[in-house]
């Protein structure tokens, strides 16, 4: 049941993207020619990351609707196995905030398994604030940068 | 290794200053206990005898000028341009452009090797205030430099020195999303920066073994293999493994006695603090709680080890005794607390503070009390203390804008928060670790 919700939500950001892009021929070719199980449809109609509050590793609402397709999309392509990257925003001390990442990745970790995603399909790994994505220092950056993303291998 | 011999210089004239009058004697001395003092007027002559003495002397002057407790007198102020290294200068002549102290020196070779006098005279009363003669090989000038220069700065602050002294840190380049970041190790003075990593992974927080012939650091495997800590010799290049653990280990250092390294594993979102023996590579938890415990570091006596934990809800500094056991905490004010470091005197701790509105370094005595700021901005972060415990030093970074970095860059303070100055290096820079005096 799970899997057919899971497909229709596939199904249904299709439909989105096709609706939204209409007067954009280029942006609604790229999503079309995405080729279904690979990393491009992984993050392109799954979304390969979760963001979290200031110091927080709780898994916010927004981030278990990612994870719930993250482990959808990972059950039906179980060639992969996945690193998770934890990641800080800048404003923490480094050491700490290899600590928080390690939290961050591991909460998201926790989440998968707890979808029935095998653990030992699931490394993980802590960036803390080294790998900024964006680079900015303000507090959208920053929100985006608190981040769990799922690498696949 | 150098091995510099060192000999008292002419011991009857130095025992000739004993007993000079305070009131004169004061100028050539500073206490920098005081809540403000004028800097020491001194004078530094380009030594005699080898090239190689007018570098020593911008060495020296250099030092003392950055140090903020000197006010180096411009060589083109000097009235007598010669100055013998053996016999009295013509001390009228040095009183007359305001110096209270002046530096002479010689340089001869001796074979293979250099032979440096120096003497620091005190102009007020026309008396050597200290002088000493050193014998070493040629490449090593600077080194002299620095030690002449730690001999200056104690004979006037009664205070050990902390020029002879190397600073690793992490050189960082390359674009804001994707920077290098590589161990470095450099003289305190910003001389002789080599790198000791390569670069290809990112290399984090360096840390000097007692002797300094090792350090180490937390450096990423290969293909964004986990964090894992390394001890590698400075000289040699050799590194190894320090244990290899499921979870990511960081944050090492050295106990005083460089027999141990402290370290956290992060293993299931729980980060706790371990011991390891150098020697026998066997490891032991210090710390058991569900929390993130880090950034550990012992006092300079080896008994007790502080670091910092979000075990009460925000991050605080904690201290237990060095075996595990006893902890308790010790910060209390607004704002979350890291990276603390305690004082090779023993006296203080220093730390980040992070609050609503930015970036803080400071101390606070070993038992929390007696809190101070020292420095602020939009990141200042991770103090480490000269071996005199007088000066600190710690990283700025800038904000990043349009996409690109913010720069970062070292800098030194002493702690009562006079004389900060920017540490020059090649590349941006951050996590600087200052070493202990290079032994002799």
């Amino acid at each position: 049941m799970s899997m057919i919700k899971a497909l229709s939500a596939i199904a249904a950001l299709f439909l989105i993207a096709a609706c939204s892009n209409n007067d954009t021929q280029t942006a609604s070719a790229a999503t079309t020619t995405v080729t279904p199980g690979s990393v491009g449809d992984f993050r392109q109609n799954v979304g390969d990351r979760v963001f979290f509050d200031t110091d927080s590793s709780t898994v916010r609402e927004d981030g278990r609707q990612t994870l719930n397709r993250q482990a959808e999309w990972l059950k039906k392509y179980s060639n992969y196995q996945i690193t998770i990257e934890g990641h800080c925003d800048e404003r923490g001390t480094r050491e700490y905030n290899l600590a928080l990442g390690e939290r961050r990745a591991n909460a998201a970790r926790q989440y998968l398994i707890a979808q029935g995603i095998p653990a030992t399909r699931i490394k993980t790994v802590s960036y803390g604030k080294e790998r900024p994505d964006p680079v900015g220092s303000d507090e959208a950056a920053w929100a985006r940068n608190r981040r769990a993303v799922t690498a696949l291998e | 290794m150098m091995l510099p011999r060192r000999t008292t210089l002419l011991g009857g004239a130095a025992l000739a200053t004993i007993g000079v009058a305070g009131t004169a004697r004061a100028q050539l001395t500073i206490d920098m206990t005081r809540p403000s003092f004028e800097p020491v007027p001194i004078a530094i002559v380009d030594f005699k005898g080898d090239p190689v003495g007018a570098q020593m002397a911008g060495v020296i002057r250099n030092n003392l000028q950055n140090c903020g407790l000197f006010r180096v007198i411009p060589t083109s102020a000097y009235i007598q341009k010669d100055v013998d290294a053996t016999s009295p200068p013509r001390f009228q002549d040095w009183r007359s452009v305001g110096a209270a102290g002046l530096v002479v020196g010689q340089v001869t070779s001796v074979g293979g090797s250099i032979k440096v006098d120096f003497r620091l005279w005190d102009v007020v009363t026309s008396q050597q205030a200290t002088g000493l003669s050193f014998t070493s090989q040629p490449s090593n000038w600077r080194r002299l430099a620095h030690i002449i220069s730690d001999a200056i700065y104690k004979r006037v602050t009664g205070e050990e020195g902390y020029f002879d002294t190397r600073v690793a840190y992490v050189s960082e380049t390359g674009p804001g999303n994707n920077r290098t970041k590589r161990i470095a190790v450099m003289d305190q003075d910003g001389a002789n920066n080599r790198y000791l990593t390569d670069g290809k992974t990112i290399a984090l927080t360096p840390r000097f073994s007692p002797t300094l012939q090792e350090i180490v650091y937390m450096a990423y495997g290969e293909n964004n293999g986990p964090p894992r800590v390394y001890l590698q010799n400075v000289d040699s290049g050799r590194r190894e493994l320090l244990g290899n653990f499921p979870g990511m280990s960081f944050a090492p250092r050295f106990s005083p006695d460089g027999t141990k390294v402290v370290m956290s594993i992060a293993e299931n979102g729980r980060t706790n603090i371990y011991e390891m023996d150098v020697r026998g590579r066997q490891l032991r938890r210090l710390t058991n709680s569900p929390a993130i415990d880090t950034s550990p570091c012992f006092s300079a006596d080896g008994s007790q080890i502080v670091f910092n934990s979000d075990r009460g809800g925000a991050q605080q500094l904690y201290v237990m005794s060095a075996g595990g056991g006893g902890e308790r905490r010790i910060s209390f004010g607004d704002g979350r607390y890291a990276t603390p470091v305690w004082s090779p005197r023993g006296d203080f701790i220093a730390f980040t503070k992070i609050g609503a509105g930015g970036f803080g370094i400071g101390v606070m005595r070993s038992d929390g009390s007696g809190e101070r700021m020292l420095a602020s901005g939009f990141l200042v972060e991770g103090p480490t203390w000269a071996p005199n415990g007088r000066v600190l030093m710690f990283f700025r970074g800038q904000p990043s804008s349009g996409g690109r970095a913010g720069s970062a860059s070292l800098h030194q303070i002493d702690i009562t928060g006079r004389f900060e100055r920017q540490v020059p290096t090649p590349t941006d820079a951050s996590d600087p670790a200052w070493s202990p005096l290079i032994p002799q």
